[in-house]
């Protein structure tokens, strides 16, 4: 993978994004996902009310990959039932891990599917999955 | 001067583009030479027995690759009269033997366990445990400006209650090389017992262990050309001697009965089962091929490439030197970070241009919280390295910022 199709203008977008980057004032759900090896560190909050997740706050620090990632995270769970996005969470890793590569099942994934070739450049896996896992954690078994 | 990359078969992997690595990660693992690779195909081609268990002559001559190795390892570092060498699997497992060995068995309740906040995870986690286990404290030694140790907050820390400190001769974070035998004297003058990390000192300085005092001296034999899966500890007999043993089984027994067991003198003591021979004969050829140039001389070298190193990493705009950017007391271990790029993503930028750095906290995660930086870029040269690996490194960082979307 050459660094043209890793630092994409959507993912430097993304990544610089502050949308999300602030606490929020009562959540309900909070979950802190480190990788350790590169120091990246993420929390994530979550107000989740009558199922459906209302608020999303990113705090902590980390490689474009992983903000970038984790941005492009709260905007597509935001405003979803709980089991959306456990399916999208499930589909994101899928599609890094190659398990989910059908075309029409990504399409959920939306501006996520930028990440689809990060599935080649194997010192940078953990940085895409790691907020994705964090909400996986957040958000508990069913 | 001679060409020592020539001897390292790594560096004649040649890419598509004619170029070889620019491997500046030696503080977390060093190259090989032939005579390393050679002395351990050797061992397993000619030698191979179980040292000290055959009346053969082939055993008898892997158990003198073993004893000569020992011996070849206490002439390097000077180990004094009244000390030992223990072979183990690296510097972690050398120093989880003295925690739970010496830690678990003589600090007690109340006891003040003092480390430096830069010390390597390796030499921090273990006394953490004995802590919790124990009921003893840890006092941190912090930082000067500098990132140094200073013989001030010494002072200050290391008391009457301090029964034990735990403390790296030079940190595999920031380069810099503590006031190591003023320490040791301090700790002595209060009844404390010294745990010295020398796995970045071993391998880039001239150790002699008599003068240093150390109680006990870990380190890897991979950070200074070895192979992996060899370490070393270096303890005084008189702890040694009265310790329990960290690993029971076979080779370190006296007299086995159903119900007890006497335990064979140190280091055999120390040293459970059947040790890896091979590492342990390409280490002893890479403490030949270090003494063939001299510590002094390889000092020398890496001073050289460390002056370099400071600046030309202070000569690209946006690359910020973390702590003390001279070239006293340190070794040539520089951390930095580029504004505004985190530092997994400088690392895959230098990637593209076939330079190795590491990133990330370099298993040393409470200095970078001391240092409030959540991650940093590390180069780090050994004697193989070349003004041209250096200048690549900068040049390659003169670029990263435009790959992140900054003008420059």
């Amino acid at each position: 993978m050459e660094l043209d199709e890793l630092y994409t203008d959507l993912i430097l977008e993304y990544s610089q994004s502050s949308a999300y980057k602030k606490p929020l004032i009562q959540p309900n759900r909070k979950m802190r996902g480190v990788n350790p090896s590169c120091g990246d560190n993420i929390e994530l909050e979550l107000k989740v009310d009558n199922d459906i997740i209302q608020e999303i706050g990113l705090l902590g620090n980390g490689c474009a990959i992983s903000q970038a990632s984790a941005s492009m995270m709260a905007e597509l769970i935001e405003g979803k039932t709980v089991k959306e996005a456990k399916e999208l969470a499930k589909t994101f890793i899928g599609m890094i891990q190659k398990t989910v590569t059908n075309g029409e099942e990504l399409k959920i994934l939306e501006e996520a599917r930028a990440f689809q070739n990060i599935s080649n450049m194997p010192a940078r896996v953990k940085c895409a999955v790691l907020s994705w896992h964090t909400l996986e954690e957040a958000l508990g078994e069913d | 001067m001679k060409d020592f990359r020539k001897d390292f078969p790594l560096f004649t992997n040649i890419d598509k583009q004619g170029r070889s690595i620019a491997y500046l990660d030696n503080a977390a693992t060093t190259q090989k030479p032939y005579a390393v690779l050679q002395a351990q195909e050797e061992y397993y081609k000619n030698k191979n027995a179980n040292p000290h268990r055959g009346a053969y002559d082939l055993s008898i001559e892997a158990t003198k690759v073993l004893d000569d190795v020992r011996e070849k390892t206490k002439r390097w570092l000077h180990v004094p009269i009244d000390g030992e060498i223990i072979f183990t699997k690296n510097a972690s497992e050398s120093l989880n033997l003295v925690a739970y060995s010496y830690g678990m068995t003589y600090i007690k309740e109340g006891d003040e366990i003092v480390l430096a906040v830069s010390e390597h995870h390796s030499n921090l986690v273990p006394w953490q445990m004995v802590a919790k286990a124990k009921g003893a404290h840890l006092t941190y030694l912090y930082l000067n400006e500098e990132g140094r140790i200073t013989l001030e907050e010494a002072n200050r820390k290391i008391t009457s209650k301090t029964k034990l400190v735990a403390i790296a001769q030079v940190s595999n974070v920031t380069g810099l090389v503590s006031p190591i035998e003023e320490i040791i004297g301090l700790a002595h003058s209060k009844g404390a017992v010294v745990v010295v990390d020398g796995t970045q000192g071993a391998a880039h300085l001239a150790v002699d262990l008599e003068n240093m005092d150390a109680d006990f001296y870990a380190f890897s034999g991979h950070k200074m050309l070895g192979p992996m899966g060899i370490g070393v500890l270096y303890g005084k007999k008189k702890y040694l001697n009265e310790m329990p043993p960290f690993l029971y089984g076979g080779d370190m027994i006296e007299y086995v009965e159903e119900q007890s067991t006497t335990y064979a003198p140190v280091p055999q003591k120390f040293e459970a089962g059947t040790q890896n021979m091979g590492s342990i004969a390409g280490f002893g050829a890479a403490i030949d091929y270090l003494e063939q140039i001299g510590m002094s001389q390889i000092q020398r070298i890496e001073e050289d490439l460390t002056r370099y190193l400071l600046e030309r990493l202070s000569s690209v705009s946006h690359v910020n030197i973390i702590g003390s950017s001279s070239l006293e007391n340190r070794i040539g271990v520089v951390p930095f970070v580029v504004d505004g790029v985190h530092p997994h993503d400088v690392v895959t930028i230098l990637n593209k241009d076939l330079v190795a750095i590491r990133s990330g906290n370099h298993c040393a995660q409470p200095l970078h919280s001391f240092l409030k930086v959540p991650a940093t870029c590390r180069a780090s040269v050994y004697l193989y390295n070349t003004k041209e690996d250096i200048d690549r490194l900068a040049d390659s960082l003169k670029g990263v910022r435009r790959w992140l979307g900054y003008g420059a």
